[in-house]
Protein backbone atom coordinates (compact mmCIF):
# COMPACT_ATOMS: atom_id res chain seq x y z
CA UNK A 1 0.00 0.00 0.00
CA UNK A 2 0.94 3.59 -0.48
CA UNK A 3 0.01 6.19 2.09
CA UNK A 4 -0.22 9.93 1.52
CA UNK A 5 -0.03 11.97 4.72
CA UNK A 6 -1.03 15.62 4.78
CA UNK A 7 0.67 17.90 7.31
CA UNK A 8 0.09 21.55 8.14
CA UNK A 9 2.38 24.17 9.63
CA UNK A 10 0.68 26.05 12.45
CA UNK A 11 1.55 28.26 15.41
CA UNK A 12 3.05 25.97 18.06
CA UNK A 13 0.47 24.72 20.55
CA UNK A 14 2.37 26.23 23.48
CA UNK A 15 2.38 29.78 22.12
CA UNK A 16 0.08 32.30 23.75
CA UNK A 17 -1.93 33.69 20.83
CA UNK A 18 -1.97 37.48 20.39
CA UNK A 19 -4.56 39.26 18.29
CA UNK A 20 -3.31 42.04 15.99
CA UNK A 21 -4.43 45.49 17.02
CA UNK A 22 -5.94 46.27 13.63
CA UNK A 23 -8.22 43.22 13.89
CA UNK A 24 -6.82 41.63 10.73
CA UNK A 25 -5.72 38.38 12.36
CA UNK A 26 -3.31 37.03 14.94
CA UNK A 27 0.38 37.79 15.27
CA UNK A 28 2.51 35.25 13.39
CA UNK A 29 5.78 37.18 12.97
CA UNK A 30 8.60 35.78 15.12
CA UNK A 31 6.24 33.20 16.59
CA UNK A 32 7.31 29.57 16.97
CA UNK A 33 5.71 27.35 14.33
CA UNK A 34 5.35 23.55 14.38
CA UNK A 35 3.53 20.71 12.72
CA UNK A 36 -0.15 20.61 13.64
CA UNK A 37 -0.15 18.10 16.56
CA UNK A 38 -2.62 15.46 15.23
CA UNK A 39 -0.75 15.53 11.89
CA UNK A 40 2.21 14.12 13.83
CA UNK A 41 -0.05 11.25 14.86
CA UNK A 42 -0.99 10.74 11.19
CA UNK A 43 2.65 10.44 10.17
CA UNK A 44 3.43 8.15 13.09
CA UNK A 45 0.59 5.81 12.18
CA UNK A 46 1.71 5.62 8.56
CA UNK A 47 5.27 4.82 9.67
CA UNK A 48 4.00 2.10 12.02
CA UNK A 49 1.99 0.51 9.22
CA UNK A 50 5.05 0.58 6.98
CA UNK A 51 7.21 -0.92 9.73
CA UNK A 52 4.64 -3.71 10.07
CA UNK A 53 5.25 -4.48 6.41
CA UNK A 54 1.79 -3.37 5.31
CA UNK A 55 2.79 -0.26 3.39
CA UNK A 56 5.50 0.25 0.79
CA UNK A 57 5.74 3.99 0.53
CA UNK A 58 4.81 7.05 2.56
CA UNK A 59 4.52 10.42 0.86
CA UNK A 60 4.20 13.52 3.06
CA UNK A 61 2.50 16.58 1.61
CA UNK A 62 2.03 20.11 2.81
CA UNK A 63 0.37 23.13 1.29
CA UNK A 64 1.59 26.58 2.20
CA UNK A 65 4.27 29.20 1.96
CA UNK A 66 7.97 28.39 1.50
CA UNK A 67 8.58 27.65 5.17
CA UNK A 68 5.79 25.06 5.27
CA UNK A 69 8.41 22.69 3.87
CA UNK A 70 9.77 22.35 7.42
CA UNK A 71 6.80 20.17 8.30
CA UNK A 72 7.47 17.86 5.34
CA UNK A 73 11.14 17.71 6.31
CA UNK A 74 10.12 16.69 9.82
CA UNK A 75 7.85 13.96 8.40
CA UNK A 76 10.75 12.70 6.30
CA UNK A 77 12.91 12.57 9.43
CA UNK A 78 10.46 10.27 11.22
CA UNK A 79 9.98 7.91 8.32
CA UNK A 80 8.21 9.33 5.27
CA UNK A 81 10.00 8.41 2.03
CA UNK A 82 9.51 11.55 0.01
CA UNK A 83 7.72 14.86 0.15
CA UNK A 84 5.52 17.18 -1.84
CA UNK A 85 5.20 20.89 -1.20
CA UNK A 86 2.36 22.71 -2.91
CA UNK A 87 3.15 26.39 -2.79
CA UNK A 88 0.50 28.98 -2.04
CA UNK A 89 1.14 32.50 -0.87
CA UNK A 90 -1.97 33.15 1.14
CA UNK A 91 -3.89 31.21 3.74
CA UNK A 92 -6.44 29.09 1.93
CA UNK A 93 -9.67 27.50 3.14
CA UNK A 94 -10.14 23.76 3.79
CA UNK A 95 -12.28 23.46 0.64
CA UNK A 96 -9.38 24.78 -1.45
CA UNK A 97 -6.93 22.53 0.41
CA UNK A 98 -9.07 19.49 -0.34
CA UNK A 99 -9.29 20.44 -4.03
CA UNK A 100 -5.50 20.61 -4.21
CA UNK A 101 -5.16 17.31 -2.35
CA UNK A 102 -7.60 15.71 -4.78
CA UNK A 103 -5.35 16.69 -7.68
CA UNK A 104 -2.33 15.21 -5.90
CA UNK A 105 -4.23 12.01 -5.06
CA UNK A 106 -5.17 11.61 -8.74
CA UNK A 107 -1.51 11.92 -9.63
CA UNK A 108 -0.03 9.78 -6.85
CA UNK A 109 -2.76 7.14 -6.53
CA UNK A 110 -2.31 6.39 -2.83
CA UNK A 111 -4.42 3.70 -1.16
CA UNK A 112 -4.81 5.71 2.00
CA UNK A 113 -4.71 9.39 2.91
CA UNK A 114 -4.04 10.25 6.56
CA UNK A 115 -4.15 13.63 8.26
CA UNK A 116 -4.94 15.16 11.65
CA UNK A 117 -8.59 15.50 12.54
CA UNK A 118 -8.37 19.24 13.03
CA UNK A 119 -5.83 22.02 12.67
CA UNK A 120 -5.29 23.87 15.92
CA UNK A 121 -5.17 27.27 14.21
CA UNK A 122 -8.51 27.64 12.41
CA UNK A 123 -10.10 24.73 14.33
CA UNK A 124 -12.18 23.94 11.22
CA UNK A 125 -12.12 20.13 11.26
CA UNK A 126 -13.10 19.88 7.57
CA UNK A 127 -10.30 18.93 5.19
CA UNK A 128 -10.34 15.12 5.49
CA UNK A 129 -14.08 14.84 5.16
CA UNK A 130 -14.10 17.25 2.19
CA UNK A 131 -11.37 15.33 0.40
CA UNK A 132 -13.27 12.08 0.99
CA UNK A 133 -16.37 13.65 -0.56
CA UNK A 134 -14.54 15.03 -3.60
CA UNK A 135 -12.91 11.64 -4.25
CA UNK A 136 -16.08 9.73 -3.36
CA UNK A 137 -14.00 7.67 -0.91
CA UNK A 138 -15.11 6.43 2.50
CA UNK A 139 -14.00 8.43 5.53
CA UNK A 140 -12.99 7.36 9.02
CA UNK A 141 -12.69 10.47 11.17
CA UNK A 142 -11.33 10.99 14.71
CA UNK A 143 -9.48 7.66 14.62
CA UNK A 144 -7.99 6.39 17.89
CA UNK A 145 -7.18 2.89 16.58
CA UNK A 146 -6.52 1.56 13.10
CA UNK A 147 -6.30 -2.09 12.12
CA UNK A 148 -5.18 -2.86 8.59
CA UNK A 149 -7.07 -5.74 6.95
CA UNK A 150 -7.13 -7.03 3.38
CA UNK A 151 -8.25 -4.07 1.31
CA UNK A 152 -10.01 -2.53 4.28
CA UNK A 153 -9.35 -0.77 7.58
CA UNK A 154 -11.09 -1.33 10.86
CA UNK A 155 -11.12 2.03 12.58
CA UNK A 156 -12.14 2.92 16.12
CA UNK A 157 -13.45 6.48 16.26
CA UNK A 158 -13.76 8.77 19.25
CA UNK A 159 -17.31 10.10 19.39
CA UNK A 160 -19.25 12.08 21.99
CA UNK A 161 -20.95 8.98 23.40
CA UNK A 162 -17.76 6.89 23.60
CA UNK A 163 -16.23 4.82 20.82
CA UNK A 164 -17.51 3.64 17.47
CA UNK A 165 -15.90 1.05 15.21
CA UNK A 166 -16.39 1.07 11.46
CA UNK A 167 -14.87 -0.73 8.54
CA UNK A 168 -13.92 1.22 5.43
CA UNK A 169 -12.79 -0.23 2.14
CA UNK A 170 -9.52 0.97 0.66
CA UNK A 171 -8.97 3.55 -0.79
CA UNK A 172 -10.01 5.60 2.21
CA UNK A 173 -9.37 8.79 4.14
CA UNK A 174 -8.54 8.65 7.84
CA UNK A 175 -8.38 11.67 10.13
CA UNK A 176 -6.36 11.02 13.25
CA UNK A 177 -7.05 11.76 16.88
CA UNK A 178 -4.31 12.64 19.37
CA UNK A 179 -4.82 9.31 21.12
CA UNK A 180 -4.07 7.20 18.03
CA UNK A 181 -0.42 6.75 19.00
CA UNK A 182 2.58 8.42 20.59
CA UNK A 183 4.52 10.30 17.89
CA UNK A 184 8.24 9.53 17.98
CA UNK A 185 11.02 12.07 17.97
CA UNK A 186 13.35 12.15 15.00
CA UNK A 187 16.87 10.98 15.78
CA UNK A 188 19.78 13.14 14.68
CA UNK A 189 21.01 10.64 12.05
CA UNK A 190 17.47 10.46 10.65
CA UNK A 191 17.23 14.24 10.54
CA UNK A 192 20.47 14.27 8.54
CA UNK A 193 19.20 11.53 6.23
CA UNK A 194 15.93 13.38 5.70
CA UNK A 195 17.86 16.28 4.20
CA UNK A 196 18.69 14.04 1.27
CA UNK A 197 15.16 12.83 0.68
CA UNK A 198 13.41 14.53 -2.23
CA UNK A 199 10.69 17.17 -1.87
CA UNK A 200 8.84 17.95 -5.06
CA UNK A 201 7.66 21.53 -5.36
CA UNK A 202 4.43 22.33 -7.18
CA UNK A 203 2.79 25.71 -7.62
CA UNK A 204 -0.86 25.61 -6.64
CA UNK A 205 -1.61 27.85 -9.60
CA UNK A 206 -0.42 25.08 -11.95
CA UNK A 207 -3.00 22.63 -10.66
CA UNK A 208 -5.97 24.35 -12.24
CA UNK A 209 -8.22 24.47 -9.19
CA UNK A 210 -10.18 27.36 -7.77
CA UNK A 211 -8.61 28.25 -4.44
CA UNK A 212 -10.06 31.71 -4.06
CA UNK A 213 -11.54 32.45 -0.63
CA UNK A 214 -15.28 32.11 -0.22
CA UNK A 215 -15.30 33.38 3.33
CA UNK A 216 -14.42 36.96 4.19
CA UNK A 217 -12.73 37.46 7.50
CA UNK A 218 -14.26 40.71 8.66
CA UNK A 219 -12.38 41.02 11.92
CA UNK A 220 -10.49 39.09 14.53
CA UNK A 221 -10.76 40.20 18.13
CA UNK A 222 -9.78 39.15 21.61
CA UNK A 223 -12.39 37.10 23.42
CA UNK A 224 -13.97 38.78 26.44
CA UNK A 225 -11.69 38.49 29.45
CA UNK A 226 -12.81 36.83 32.65
CA UNK A 227 -12.89 38.98 35.74
CA UNK A 228 -10.07 38.07 38.10
CA UNK A 229 -11.21 35.74 40.84
CA UNK A 230 -10.12 35.28 44.42
CA UNK A 231 -8.23 32.65 46.33
CA UNK A 232 -10.08 31.09 49.23
CA UNK A 233 -8.30 29.92 52.36
CA UNK A 234 -10.22 26.75 53.09
CA UNK A 235 -12.68 24.22 51.73
CA UNK A 236 -15.27 25.53 54.17
CA UNK A 237 -14.92 29.05 52.77
CA UNK A 238 -15.16 27.69 49.24
CA UNK A 239 -18.44 25.89 49.93
CA UNK A 240 -19.88 28.95 51.68
CA UNK A 241 -18.97 31.18 48.72
CA UNK A 242 -20.49 28.77 46.24
CA UNK A 243 -23.65 28.54 48.29
CA UNK A 244 -24.15 32.14 49.40
CA UNK A 245 -22.20 34.35 46.97
CA UNK A 246 -22.23 32.54 43.61
CA UNK A 247 -25.45 30.70 44.53
CA UNK A 248 -24.65 27.75 42.28
CA UNK A 249 -25.06 24.86 44.75
CA UNK B 1 -34.94 30.54 1.29
CA UNK B 2 -35.31 28.15 4.18
CA UNK B 3 -32.86 26.51 6.56
CA UNK B 4 -32.43 22.74 6.75
CA UNK B 5 -31.29 21.36 10.10
CA UNK B 6 -29.93 17.82 10.32
CA UNK B 7 -31.29 16.15 13.47
CA UNK B 8 -29.10 14.05 15.71
CA UNK B 9 -30.92 11.25 17.51
CA UNK B 10 -30.68 7.58 18.50
CA UNK B 11 -33.81 6.51 16.54
CA UNK B 12 -35.87 6.75 19.72
CA UNK B 13 -35.01 10.11 21.18
CA UNK B 14 -33.68 13.40 19.92
CA UNK B 15 -30.12 14.00 21.13
CA UNK B 16 -30.12 17.16 23.30
CA UNK B 17 -27.81 19.34 21.18
CA UNK B 18 -30.31 19.20 18.32
CA UNK B 19 -32.47 21.60 20.37
CA UNK B 20 -29.60 24.08 20.72
CA UNK B 21 -28.92 23.85 17.01
CA UNK B 22 -32.62 24.52 16.32
CA UNK B 23 -32.37 27.80 18.24
CA UNK B 24 -29.34 28.91 16.22
CA UNK B 25 -30.84 27.76 12.91
CA UNK B 26 -34.05 29.67 13.53
CA UNK B 27 -31.98 32.81 14.16
CA UNK B 28 -30.59 32.43 10.63
CA UNK B 29 -34.03 32.12 9.10
CA UNK B 30 -37.41 31.49 10.68
CA UNK B 31 -38.47 29.04 8.00
CA UNK B 32 -36.70 26.12 9.62
CA UNK B 33 -37.13 22.56 8.37
CA UNK B 34 -35.65 19.55 10.15
CA UNK B 35 -34.43 16.45 8.36
CA UNK B 36 -34.67 13.17 10.30
CA UNK B 37 -32.68 10.33 8.78
CA UNK B 38 -33.21 7.23 10.85
CA UNK B 39 -34.53 3.72 11.19
CA UNK B 40 -37.89 3.26 12.91
CA UNK B 41 -37.49 6.81 14.10
CA UNK B 42 -41.17 7.90 14.06
CA UNK B 43 -40.96 9.07 17.66
CA UNK B 44 -38.03 11.32 16.79
CA UNK B 45 -39.90 12.91 13.89
CA UNK B 46 -42.94 13.43 16.09
CA UNK B 47 -40.94 15.02 18.93
CA UNK B 48 -39.27 17.41 16.51
CA UNK B 49 -42.59 18.39 14.92
CA UNK B 50 -43.64 19.65 18.36
CA UNK B 51 -40.64 21.96 18.83
CA UNK B 52 -41.83 25.56 18.69
CA UNK B 53 -39.47 26.92 16.02
CA UNK B 54 -39.77 24.00 13.59
CA UNK B 55 -41.94 24.64 10.52
CA UNK B 56 -41.62 21.29 8.77
CA UNK B 57 -40.12 17.86 9.44
CA UNK B 58 -38.86 15.67 6.62
CA UNK B 59 -38.58 12.06 7.72
CA UNK B 60 -36.62 9.46 5.77
CA UNK B 61 -36.85 6.03 7.34
CA UNK B 62 -34.61 3.23 6.21
CA UNK B 63 -32.25 0.75 7.81
CA UNK B 64 -29.29 2.37 6.09
CA UNK B 65 -29.77 5.30 8.49
CA UNK B 66 -29.78 3.23 11.68
CA UNK B 67 -26.23 4.38 12.44
CA UNK B 68 -24.43 7.54 11.50
CA UNK B 69 -22.64 6.62 8.34
CA UNK B 70 -21.63 10.04 6.99
CA UNK B 71 -21.54 8.70 3.43
CA UNK B 72 -25.16 7.51 3.61
CA UNK B 73 -26.36 10.63 5.37
CA UNK B 74 -24.66 12.87 2.83
CA UNK B 75 -26.33 11.42 -0.25
CA UNK B 76 -29.75 11.86 1.39
CA UNK B 77 -29.04 15.44 2.45
CA UNK B 78 -27.71 16.42 -0.98
CA UNK B 79 -31.02 15.25 -2.46
CA UNK B 80 -32.85 17.85 -0.39
CA UNK B 81 -30.23 20.60 -0.38
CA UNK B 82 -31.51 22.28 -3.54
CA UNK B 83 -34.47 23.83 -1.70
CA UNK B 84 -32.43 25.43 1.05
CA UNK B 85 -30.12 28.38 1.52
CA UNK B 86 -28.45 26.92 4.62
CA UNK B 87 -27.65 23.42 5.84
CA UNK B 88 -27.05 23.38 9.58
CA UNK B 89 -26.04 20.90 12.27
CA UNK B 90 -24.47 20.95 15.70
CA UNK B 91 -20.67 21.10 15.92
CA UNK B 92 -20.22 17.96 17.99
CA UNK B 93 -18.67 14.74 16.68
CA UNK B 94 -21.91 14.09 14.74
CA UNK B 95 -21.91 17.34 12.79
CA UNK B 96 -18.13 17.63 12.54
CA UNK B 97 -17.97 14.27 10.82
CA UNK B 98 -20.89 14.93 8.51
CA UNK B 99 -21.08 18.56 7.44
CA UNK B 100 -17.79 18.96 5.53
CA UNK B 101 -18.72 16.01 3.34
CA UNK B 102 -21.95 17.79 2.39
CA UNK B 103 -20.24 21.16 1.97
CA UNK B 104 -17.59 19.82 -0.42
CA UNK B 105 -20.24 18.26 -2.68
CA UNK B 106 -22.13 21.56 -2.72
CA UNK B 107 -18.86 23.37 -3.45
CA UNK B 108 -19.34 25.44 -0.31
CA UNK B 109 -16.72 26.64 2.14
CA UNK B 110 -18.14 25.55 5.49
CA UNK B 111 -18.36 27.86 8.49
CA UNK B 112 -17.53 25.67 11.50
CA UNK B 113 -18.51 25.95 15.13
CA UNK B 114 -20.28 29.32 15.23
CA UNK B 115 -21.06 30.91 18.59
CA UNK B 116 -23.26 33.75 17.31
CA UNK B 117 -25.49 34.46 14.32
CA UNK B 118 -24.87 38.05 13.23
CA UNK B 119 -26.90 37.86 10.03
CA UNK B 120 -27.90 35.29 7.40
CA UNK B 121 -24.35 35.25 6.06
CA UNK B 122 -22.19 36.56 8.91
CA UNK B 123 -21.21 34.62 12.00
CA UNK B 124 -18.88 34.76 14.99
CA UNK B 125 -16.61 31.79 15.60
CA UNK B 126 -13.71 31.04 17.92
CA UNK B 127 -10.29 30.23 16.42
CA UNK B 128 -7.00 29.22 18.03
CA UNK B 129 -8.71 27.27 20.81
CA UNK B 130 -10.91 30.25 21.63
CA UNK B 131 -8.00 32.64 22.07
CA UNK B 132 -9.42 34.79 19.29
CA UNK B 133 -12.91 35.38 17.90
CA UNK B 134 -13.33 35.80 14.15
CA UNK B 135 -16.28 37.50 12.48
CA UNK B 136 -16.70 35.82 9.10
CA UNK B 137 -18.99 36.40 6.14
CA UNK B 138 -19.78 33.51 3.83
CA UNK B 139 -20.03 34.49 0.16
CA UNK B 140 -21.16 31.07 -1.01
CA UNK B 141 -24.64 30.86 -2.45
CA UNK B 142 -25.49 27.90 -0.28
CA UNK B 143 -24.11 27.92 3.22
CA UNK B 144 -23.06 25.01 5.41
CA UNK B 145 -22.82 25.93 9.07
CA UNK B 146 -22.11 23.99 12.25
CA UNK B 147 -23.15 25.40 15.58
CA UNK B 148 -21.42 25.26 18.92
CA UNK B 149 -24.36 23.92 20.92
CA UNK B 150 -23.36 25.36 24.27
CA UNK B 151 -23.49 28.89 22.86
CA UNK B 152 -27.24 28.71 22.20
CA UNK B 153 -30.12 27.88 24.54
CA UNK B 154 -32.13 24.78 23.70
CA UNK B 155 -35.38 25.42 21.82
CA UNK B 156 -38.69 24.94 23.57
CA UNK B 157 -39.68 21.30 23.10
CA UNK B 158 -43.38 22.07 22.84
CA UNK B 159 -45.66 24.60 21.22
CA UNK B 160 -45.07 23.60 17.61
CA UNK B 161 -47.18 21.56 15.24
CA UNK B 162 -45.09 21.14 12.13
CA UNK B 163 -46.21 18.91 9.32
CA UNK B 164 -44.21 15.67 8.89
CA UNK B 165 -43.52 14.61 5.33
CA UNK B 166 -42.02 11.28 4.39
CA UNK B 167 -39.30 11.08 1.81
CA UNK B 168 -37.40 8.32 0.04
CA UNK B 169 -33.91 7.17 0.97
CA UNK B 170 -30.92 7.90 -1.23
CA UNK B 171 -28.11 5.59 -2.22
CA UNK B 172 -26.16 3.76 0.48
CA UNK B 173 -22.38 3.61 0.33
CA UNK B 174 -20.99 0.11 -0.21
CA UNK B 175 -17.59 1.09 1.19
CA UNK B 176 -18.37 1.85 4.83
CA UNK B 177 -19.74 -0.61 7.35
CA UNK B 178 -20.80 0.08 10.91
CA UNK B 179 -19.39 -2.55 13.27
CA UNK B 180 -20.12 -1.46 16.83
CA UNK B 181 -20.60 1.35 19.26
CA UNK B 182 -19.26 1.28 22.80
CA UNK B 183 -21.42 3.74 24.62
CA UNK B 184 -20.60 4.58 28.18
CA UNK B 185 -23.90 4.44 30.05
CA UNK B 186 -24.24 6.65 33.05
CA UNK B 187 -27.02 7.86 35.30
CA UNK B 188 -25.29 11.19 35.60
CA UNK B 189 -26.25 14.21 33.48
CA UNK B 190 -24.60 14.48 30.07
CA UNK B 191 -21.30 16.32 30.14
CA UNK B 192 -22.34 18.72 27.39
CA UNK B 193 -25.53 19.88 29.07
CA UNK B 194 -24.91 19.38 32.80
CA UNK B 195 -25.49 22.33 35.15
CA UNK B 196 -22.42 21.37 37.17
CA UNK B 197 -19.24 19.69 35.91
CA UNK B 198 -16.40 18.44 38.08
CA UNK B 199 -13.23 17.50 36.21
CA UNK B 200 -10.02 15.76 37.17
CA UNK B 201 -6.59 16.07 35.63
CA UNK B 202 -3.18 14.52 35.85
CA UNK B 203 -3.10 15.44 39.55
CA UNK B 204 -5.60 12.62 40.21
CA UNK B 205 -2.63 10.23 39.73
CA UNK B 206 -4.74 7.21 38.77
CA UNK B 207 -8.19 6.04 37.73
CA UNK B 208 -9.20 4.77 41.19
CA UNK B 209 -8.76 8.25 42.64
CA UNK B 210 -11.54 9.51 40.36
CA UNK B 211 -13.83 7.99 43.01
CA UNK B 212 -13.13 11.17 45.02
CA UNK B 213 -14.59 13.12 42.09
CA UNK B 214 -17.52 10.81 41.43
CA UNK B 215 -18.60 10.96 45.09
CA UNK B 216 -18.89 14.73 44.81
CA UNK B 217 -20.52 14.47 41.37
CA UNK B 218 -23.20 12.23 42.91
CA UNK B 219 -23.81 14.73 45.67
CA UNK B 220 -24.10 17.70 43.27
CA UNK B 221 -25.79 15.80 40.43
CA UNK B 222 -22.82 16.84 38.31
CA UNK B 223 -21.24 15.40 35.18
CA UNK B 224 -17.64 14.23 35.30
CA UNK B 225 -15.04 15.78 33.02
CA UNK B 226 -11.33 15.29 32.54
CA UNK B 227 -8.30 16.94 31.02
CA UNK B 228 -6.62 15.36 28.02
CA UNK B 229 -3.71 14.34 30.26
CA UNK B 230 -6.05 12.28 32.45
CA UNK B 231 -7.65 10.60 29.42
CA UNK B 232 -4.29 9.93 27.74
CA UNK B 233 -3.02 8.38 30.96
CA UNK B 234 -6.01 6.03 30.93
CA UNK B 235 -7.57 7.31 34.18
CA UNK B 236 -10.94 7.78 32.45
CA UNK B 237 -12.57 7.23 29.03
CA UNK B 238 -12.34 9.66 26.12
CA UNK B 239 -16.00 10.75 26.27
CA UNK B 240 -15.11 12.74 29.41
CA UNK B 241 -12.45 14.93 27.79
CA UNK B 242 -13.02 18.67 27.97
CA UNK B 243 -10.99 20.96 25.72
CA UNK B 244 -10.05 22.06 22.23
CA UNK B 245 -10.11 18.53 20.83
CA UNK B 246 -12.67 17.19 23.29
CA UNK B 247 -15.96 18.67 24.44
CA UNK B 248 -16.83 22.28 25.09
CA UNK B 249 -18.86 22.77 28.24
CA UNK B 250 -20.54 25.86 29.66
CA UNK B 251 -22.02 24.79 33.00
CA UNK B 252 -23.15 27.11 35.79
CA UNK B 253 -20.34 25.65 37.89
CA UNK B 254 -17.10 24.05 36.69
CA UNK B 255 -14.80 22.54 39.28
CA UNK B 256 -11.27 21.78 38.00
CA UNK B 257 -9.35 19.44 40.27
CA UNK B 258 -5.67 18.71 39.76
CA UNK B 259 -5.79 20.37 36.33
CA UNK B 260 -2.98 22.79 35.54
CA UNK B 261 -5.01 24.65 32.90
CA UNK B 262 -3.26 24.30 29.54
CA UNK B 263 -4.66 26.59 26.81
CA UNK B 264 -6.21 23.53 25.19
CA UNK B 265 -8.17 22.64 28.33
CA UNK B 266 -9.26 26.24 28.96
CA UNK B 267 -10.72 26.27 25.42
CA UNK B 268 -13.29 23.74 26.56
CA UNK B 269 -14.45 25.33 29.82
CA UNK B 270 -13.54 28.98 30.23
CA UNK B 271 -17.01 30.22 29.29
CA UNK B 272 -18.45 28.44 32.34
CA UNK B 273 -20.37 30.83 34.59
CA UNK B 274 -18.48 30.04 37.80
CA UNK B 275 -15.11 28.30 37.81
CA UNK B 276 -13.47 26.69 40.82
CA UNK B 277 -9.87 25.48 40.73
CA UNK B 278 -8.36 23.15 43.29
CA UNK B 279 -4.64 22.69 42.77
CA UNK B 280 -1.61 22.44 44.99
CA UNK B 281 0.49 24.53 42.61
CA UNK B 282 -0.43 28.14 43.31
CA UNK B 283 1.14 29.23 40.03
CA UNK B 284 -0.99 26.89 37.86
CA UNK B 285 -2.59 28.79 34.94
CA UNK B 286 -6.02 27.41 35.86
CA UNK B 287 -6.13 29.99 38.68
CA UNK B 288 -6.08 32.80 36.11
CA UNK B 289 -9.59 31.85 34.95
CA UNK B 290 -10.95 30.66 38.30
CA UNK B 291 -13.50 32.71 40.23
CA UNK B 292 -12.59 30.76 43.35
CA UNK B 293 -9.18 29.21 43.68
CA UNK B 294 -8.15 26.85 46.44
CA UNK B 295 -4.47 26.10 46.74
CA UNK B 296 -4.53 22.71 48.40
CA UNK B 297 -3.69 19.04 48.11
CA UNK B 298 -6.69 17.55 46.34
CA UNK B 299 -6.48 14.34 48.37
CA UNK B 300 -7.23 16.36 51.48
CA UNK B 301 -9.50 18.94 49.87
CA UNK B 302 -11.92 16.58 48.08
CA UNK B 303 -12.97 14.55 51.16
CA UNK B 304 -13.40 17.84 53.07
CA UNK B 305 -15.41 19.24 50.18
CA UNK B 306 -17.75 16.25 50.35
CA UNK B 307 -18.19 16.54 54.08
CA UNK B 308 -18.90 20.29 53.82
CA UNK B 309 -21.53 19.53 51.16
CA UNK B 310 -23.04 16.94 53.46
CA UNK B 311 -23.48 19.65 56.10
CA UNK B 312 -25.61 21.80 53.83
CA UNK B 313 -29.36 21.62 54.38
CA UNK B 314 -30.19 21.91 50.71
CA UNK B 315 -28.31 21.51 47.46
CA UNK B 316 -29.68 22.80 44.18
CA UNK B 317 -30.31 20.05 41.67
Amino acid sequence: MKILVAVKRVIDYNVQIRVKEDGSGVVTDNVKMSTNPPDDNAIEEAVKIKEAGKAKEIVAITIGEEKAQETVRKALAVGADRGIHVKVDNVIEPLAVSKILKKIVEKENPDLVFMGKQAIDDDCNQTGQMLAALLNWPQATFASKIEVKDNALEVTREIDEGLETIEVNVPAIVTCDLRLNEPRYASLPNIMKAKKKPIEQINASDLGVDINPRIEQIKVEEPPKRKAGIKVASVEELVQKLKNEAKVI
Amino acid sequence: MSVLLIAEHNNKEVRPFTYNAITAASQINEDLHVLVLGYQADDVAKSLSEVSNVKKVIHVDNEIYENYIAENYTSAIIKHAENYSHIVSSANTFGKNLMPRIAALLDTSQVSDIIKVISEDTFLRPIYAGNAFATVKSNDKKKCVTIRPTSFDPADKSGGSAEITKSDPAEASPSTKFLKKEEVKSDRPELGTARIVISGGRGMQNGENFKLISDIADKLNAAIGASRAAVDAGYITNDHQVGQTGKVVVPDLYIAVGISGAIQHLAGMKESKVIVAINKDGEAPIFSVADYGLEADLFEALPQFLSELNKLNTIQK
